[in-house]
């Protein structure tokens, strides 16, 4: 059993977290949609994971605390998935191979079992970046 | 007696239905029911009514809160803004009509800002491609009436684009394609077993990221080569069998989306997809078309080519001279390299999809959001303008991913004294003019309106 693992990163749509967001991106709703990740299941073994642990996804450039669950949409190992939305875009590089489109699909993650973290929602994640977080109001 | 207004576009996707089926209250103010829509257009409708809207601009105070203003002062404090940034970047889109479109690119040729759209971190790399290799396209309804194989690369339709599949691609009984599915040989080629992959007949696992040398394998098949063993992860019998589906097609369609534009490669998988589209016309008639996703996101690039020539990442800086380098006038590449110092967020939400690295450098500056919802981008905003939603509250012409253009209607009455995008950027149009004048009059000192900073 591992601690951490290396795994090729892709995030895309979801329909999940199309429905929530035009609820809005504060409902508990798009929380759930969109903190999660999504990996196969050897690489959920290898890790040691129980149903539903927290893991943190780390880039190159950021790292983000979601919930490990299991899709119904599957991957071959060493890919994992996190739905389009805030909690992907606080690791997906900005670099863009002079396109202009950030590198949202395909960069290298480490993933890790975390306890005592909590996912943190995405006003603090988004407000918290650039120091307008002001604690839960 | 409630109202049943028929023939409604719905404001999301880029699928575009315009059958939608919206029953309004006696007193035109709540939306009770939408027919026809999918989960995700069903939301948006509902949502018009149900929350709490915003309905005044919100400025932000030194202790970080908002505060009502008028939307004169709004306009007033978006006109200074452009007027004293050297570069502004006016990005989004995605979500407003083409009316709104060309009364923002009036503001941005006369504010010298770059102006983007959603394409920028979504199929930019589609138009550079195209740019250089052309567009055998078609319409929805040819693939509907005509396609007897469609081919899903890269592209979660049942995920981004719910009704794609019933209505134009796999489903529907065309006028050549009278069996509807049973006529029909549907391809999903998709490093993830996706729920589009579910109803295929032949599903490819491609490996990530590796999806140009599978399009040249493919391209070496149908031109007569040989193939190694396995390419991408796809055996070789694969590959030939596929080859052979889609030489022998009467009419195809290949649908490719951000599988193809997100990872390594870009506009090169783009590029080599429509080669193969082109070799296959040697065979049969074989069609491709991008996944656009918002609902108006094809309209930015078929507005702005018109006025200026290009679709996207739009340098007007110079004024009367436009200019496009992705790469250099792309939001993200602007912000990385802190080359902005003002930004309106208009019709997408760059706090929620922009990499947050990106989001930290905008937000050292001025930062304007013009959104109907409260969103991500709103919440970290200097001043947040609450506008009526187009397809909702706000007619308009709209383009489907397919270049059709479409008129939405409105089914109700945005709240009461909220504006269009159209109106606002008309008004912050004048307004920049008054500026200008007042400027060369007095040739005034530039001093930036006060807003909270990020760094302060
Ligand atoms: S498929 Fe797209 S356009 Fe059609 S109802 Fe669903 S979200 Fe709206």
């Amino acid at each position: 059993m591992a601690n951490r693992i290396t795994l090729n990163m892709i995030t895309q749509r979801s329909i999940e977290e199309g429905v929530a967001m035009e609820k809005g991106k504060t409902t508990p709703e798009y929380f759930e949609a969109c903190s999660i990740i999504e990996m196969h299941d050897d690489d959920v073994k290898a890790l040691g994971l129980v149903p539903n642990q927290l893991v943190r996804v780390t880039s190159e450039c950021g790292s983000v605390v979601v919930k490990a669950v299991k899709g119904r949409q599957s991957l071959y190992p060493g890919l994992a998935f996190i739905p389009q939305g805030v909690w992907a875009n606080q690791i997906v590089p900005p670099r863009t191979q002079a396109t202009g489109e950030p590198q949202y699909s395909g960069f290298p993650v480490t993933v890790e079992p975390v306890n005592g973290e909590r996912r943190k929602s995405a006003l603090e994640l988004v407000q918290g970046a650039v120091g307008l977080w002001r604690g839960d109001q | 007696m409630p109202k049943k207004v028929e023939n409604v576009g719905c404001p999301y996707c880029g699928v575009c239905c315009d059958d939608l089926v919206v029953t309004v209250s006696d007193d035109g103010k709540q939306i009770i029911e939408v027919e026809n829509a999918c989960a995700i257009g069903n939301q948006i409708f509902h949502h018009a009514t149900g929350g709490e809207r915003v309905k005044l601009p919100r400025l932000r105070q030194p202790d970080g809160t908002y505060k009502d203003i008028s939307y004169d002062e709004a306009v007033d404090y978006a006109a200074k803004v452009l007027y004293n940034a050297k570069k502004p970047l006016i990005y989004g889109f995605g979500s407003t009509n083409c009316e709104g479109m060309a009364a923002a690119a009036k503001v941005a040729e006369k504010a010298g800002a770059v102006l983007d759209n959603c394409a920028s971190i979504c199929h930019g790399s589609s138009f550079l491609a195209i740019f250089d290799n052309g567009y055998p396209s078609c319409t929805l309804g040819e693939t509907k009436n005509r396609a007897d194989v469609v081919l899903y690369w890269g592209a979660n339709p049942a995920h981004a684009h719910p009704r794609h599949m019933s209505r134009y691609s796999i489903f529907p009984r065309g006028f050549f394609t009278g069996k509807g599915q049973k006529s029909r040989k549907i391809i999903v080629i998709d490093p993830r077993h996706t729920d589009t992959a579910q109803v295929a007949d032949i599903y490819l696992q491609v490996r990530q990221g590796h999806d140009y040398e599978l399009f040249d394998a493919f391209r070496a098949v149908v031109r007569g080569h040989e193939i190694p063993e396995e390419v991408a992860g796809i055996k070789r019998e694969q590959i030939l069998e596929v080859a052979n589906i889609m030489k022998k097609a009467r009419f195809g369609t290949i649908f490719y989306g951000m599988g193809l534009c997100h990872s390594d490669g870009r506009n090169h998988n783009v590029d080599i997809a429509i080669s193969l589209t082109r070799d296959l016309n040697d065979y049969t008639k074989w069609t491709i078309m991008a996944m656009r996703g918002h609902y108006n996101i094809t309209g930015p690039g078929a507005v702005w080519s018109w006025q200026y020539g290009f679709p996207y990442c739009l340098d007007l800086t110079k004024k009367d001279i436009a200019h496009m380098n992705p790469g250099e006038t792309s939001s993200v590449d602007l912000a990385m390299r802190d080359e902005v110092d003002a930004f309106i967020n208009i019709g997408t939400d760059a706090g929620a999809h922009f990499p947050i690295e990106a989001v930290k450098h905008l937000r050292k500056h001025p930062w304007i959001t013009i959104d109907p919802n409260i969103c991500m981008a709103s919440e970290i905003s200097d001043l947040h303008i609450p506008v009526g939603i187009v397809g909702v509250e706000v007619p308009g012409i709209v383009y489907r991913m397919d270049n059709v253009p479409i008129q939405y209607r409105k089914v109700i009455d945005p709240p009461e004294g909220v504006i269009s995008d159209e109106e606002l950027f008309e008004r912050i149009h004048k307004r920049l003019c008054e500026l200008e004048a007042e400027g060369a009059a007095k040739a005034e000192i530039k001093a930036a309106p006060a807003g909270v900073r990020a760094e302060e």
